[in-house]
């Protein structure tokens, strides 16, 4: 089974590292997808620039209409994913897990089971 | 990350809504700082076995108003007369806690901690000052070493700076579109200053000078509760675009490196790349304003991949819109770098030499005047602009630059001897 792991965090948090802070976070998670990567297990990884960097096209019956600003408003925002195959939800939890010992602190990552997952040949 | 580290960015990244719900509760900013300390003990003593609460701010906020209102409680039993509307307002409070703590206020309460820190009567380094202490938390200690005073006199001016804020009357009504859109652009310039002071006083470590960074993280705020400020977008463009460079800006011994010396590589792509975003962003609203235009300039140079690749006459065009927008002598100054690139240097100097009366005490004015001069051969002139830049450079390091000028004018003129 492949899932999408979420990553939810504060992003004033996010935004509050230093940059040692943030070298260190990529560098240790970095650690962790090397791992799953070389056993054939990661998929894409994403991390996404704040989200007021974002813009959302609402669906009308008319013309779709832009607002500025992340779909929801939210406590803690969405702010990147991995792709993992495991055999069961424990694997997923593991892996999610050993990304909250290579960031700790506040935060959450969302397990998503995927339905269906298109590769795609790039934008490498 | 250590536990006492992550612990100190939630509380760091709460700090602006708590502080801004407390001075709500307690009209005081005085109050509502010693609040935020003592439920930032709190947090330390608890938070470490229990794990970060869901929801830090609110945390914060709840257990520095009960703090506070023990220390208000303390001070009225000390004193013959207790301050009975300070009380009842209290008690107010806590009935309609539940709907204060769902954000709804939490967009006023922040615009309003920045907005009281930018009170006209105090001069530009105090608002910087205030809020960097108030707002963003740094210590008195490392708002002296970026400003070069003692501590002792940091602490001084920070408490003047407060004593004047609450002689004049914090606004506490809730404002209306006009005053917030109002308090917004009085906030955004105070966070221009707090970035330039940073960008101007700048050294290649960022721990010496945390403005910048504060800033990028004030003007994101801003942007989080207005994203649909096109202004703010530009705000947080420039800002981010400029510290983009902070790699590139000095070399190993701490001297200023121009634009057009800059290894390009150096500079940060993802903070250019969210700015140019945000650019984007920006001009789907067709409201430009002065932020937007600088912000535009600064990703023309941004864009470029070499120097030789800058678009100057875009650069040109946009000073000359900023001419239009917001009027001022820095901004054609600006302007005659571009025309000298496009038109030369005599052009340039044309358009600065009128610039001499309202400039003569600006080093970037004097520092660009020696350049023009020194490029026509009129050396003596060069240099004695060159000498006056010296006399009002702010740093080392700006002094250092010019002296460099001063000395390849000596030196051509040994070799023309």
């Amino acid at each position: 089974m492949q899932y999408a792991v979420l990553c939810y965090n504060e992003e004033s948090v996010t935004e509050a590292w230093s940059r040692d802070e943030n070298d260190r976070v990529m560098r240790d998670l970095a650690a962790v997808e090397k791992k799953y990567a070389e056993a054939g297990r990661l998929g894409p990884v994403a991390r996404l620039m704040p989200t007021t960097a974002a813009t959302t096209v609402r669906k009308s019956a008319g013309e779709s209409f832009v607002i500025d600003g992340p779909f929801a408003e939210t406590k803690e925002q969405f702010l990147g994913f991995f792709i993992v195959e495991a055999d069961t939800l424990e694997g997923a939890i593991a892996f999610a897990k050993e990304l909250a010992v290579a960031n700790p602190g506040t935060g959450a990552y969302e397990i998503r089971p995927l339905r269906l997952f298109k590769p795609g040949g790039g934008p490498k | 990350m250590s536990e006492l580290a992550w612990i100190d960015l939630a509380l760091t990244a709460a700090r602006p809504q708590a502080m801004g719900a407390l001075l709500r509760y307690f009209r005081d900013l005085d109050l509502a700082e010693e609040a935020f300390q003592e439920a930032c003990l709190r947090a330390l003593k608890t938070w470490p076995a229990k794990g970060p609460p869901r929801d830090p701010a609110a945390w914060l906020i709840l257990v520095g108003r009960n703090s506070g209102i023990d220390r208000v409680r303390r001070r009225a039993r000390e004193r013959p007369l207790p301050p009975e509307e300070v009380l009842s307002d209290l008690g107010d409070a806590e009935d309609d806690l539940a709907e204060r703590l769902d954000g709804a206020h939490y967009r006023d309460d922040i615009l309003r901690l920045l907005f009281v820190c930018c009170h006209p009567d105090l001069p530009a380094t105090q608002q910087i000052a205030l809020a960097l202490r108030i707002v963003s938390g740094l210590s008195v200690k490392q708002i002296a070493r970026a400003f070069l005073v003692s501590e002792a006199a940091m602490e001084q001016r920070i408490t003047r700076a407060k004593a004047k804020v609450a002689a004049a009357g914090i606004p506490f009504e809730t404002p209306d579109a006009a005053a917030r859109a109002e308090r917004l652009s009085v906030v955004a310039a105070m966070v221009y200053l707090v970035f330039n002071e940073g960008y101007s006083a700048g050294t290649a470590a960022a721990a010496d000078a945390p403005f910048a960074t504060e800033a990028i993280r004030l003007s994101r705020l801003l942007l989080k509760l207005f994203p649909a400020e096109p202004e703010i977008m530009g705000l947080t463009a420039l800002t981010l675009i400029q510290h983009s460079r902070l790699a590139a800006r000095f070399d190993a011994d701490g001297q200023i490196v121009l634009l057009d010396d800059q290894d390009r590589t150096l500079w940060d792509r993802a903070l250019i790349d969210e700015a140019l975003v945000l650019i984007d962003k920006a001009m789907r609203h067709r409201a430009p304003g002065p932020f937007q235009v600088q912000a535009a300039i600064a990703a023309l140079h941004a864009r470029a991949a070499t120097p030789g690749e800058t678009d100057w006459a875009g650069i040109e065009r946009l000073y000359r819109t900023l001419e239009r927008l917001q009027p001022s002598p820095v901004v054609t100054l600006n302007r005659a770098v571009a025309v000298w690139r496009l038109e030369g240097a005599e052009a340039a100097l044309a358009l600065v030499e009128p610039l001499g009366e309202r400039l003569s005490g600006y080093f970037h004015f004097h520092g660009l005047r020696g350049g023009l001069l020194k490029e026509l051969g009129r050396r003596e002139e060069a240099r004695a602009a060159f000498d006056r830049a010296i006399a009002l450079a702010r740093t080392p390091a700006e002094a250092a630059h010019i002296r460099q000028h001063l000395d390849g004018l000596q030196r051509e003129r040994a070799e023309a001897d």
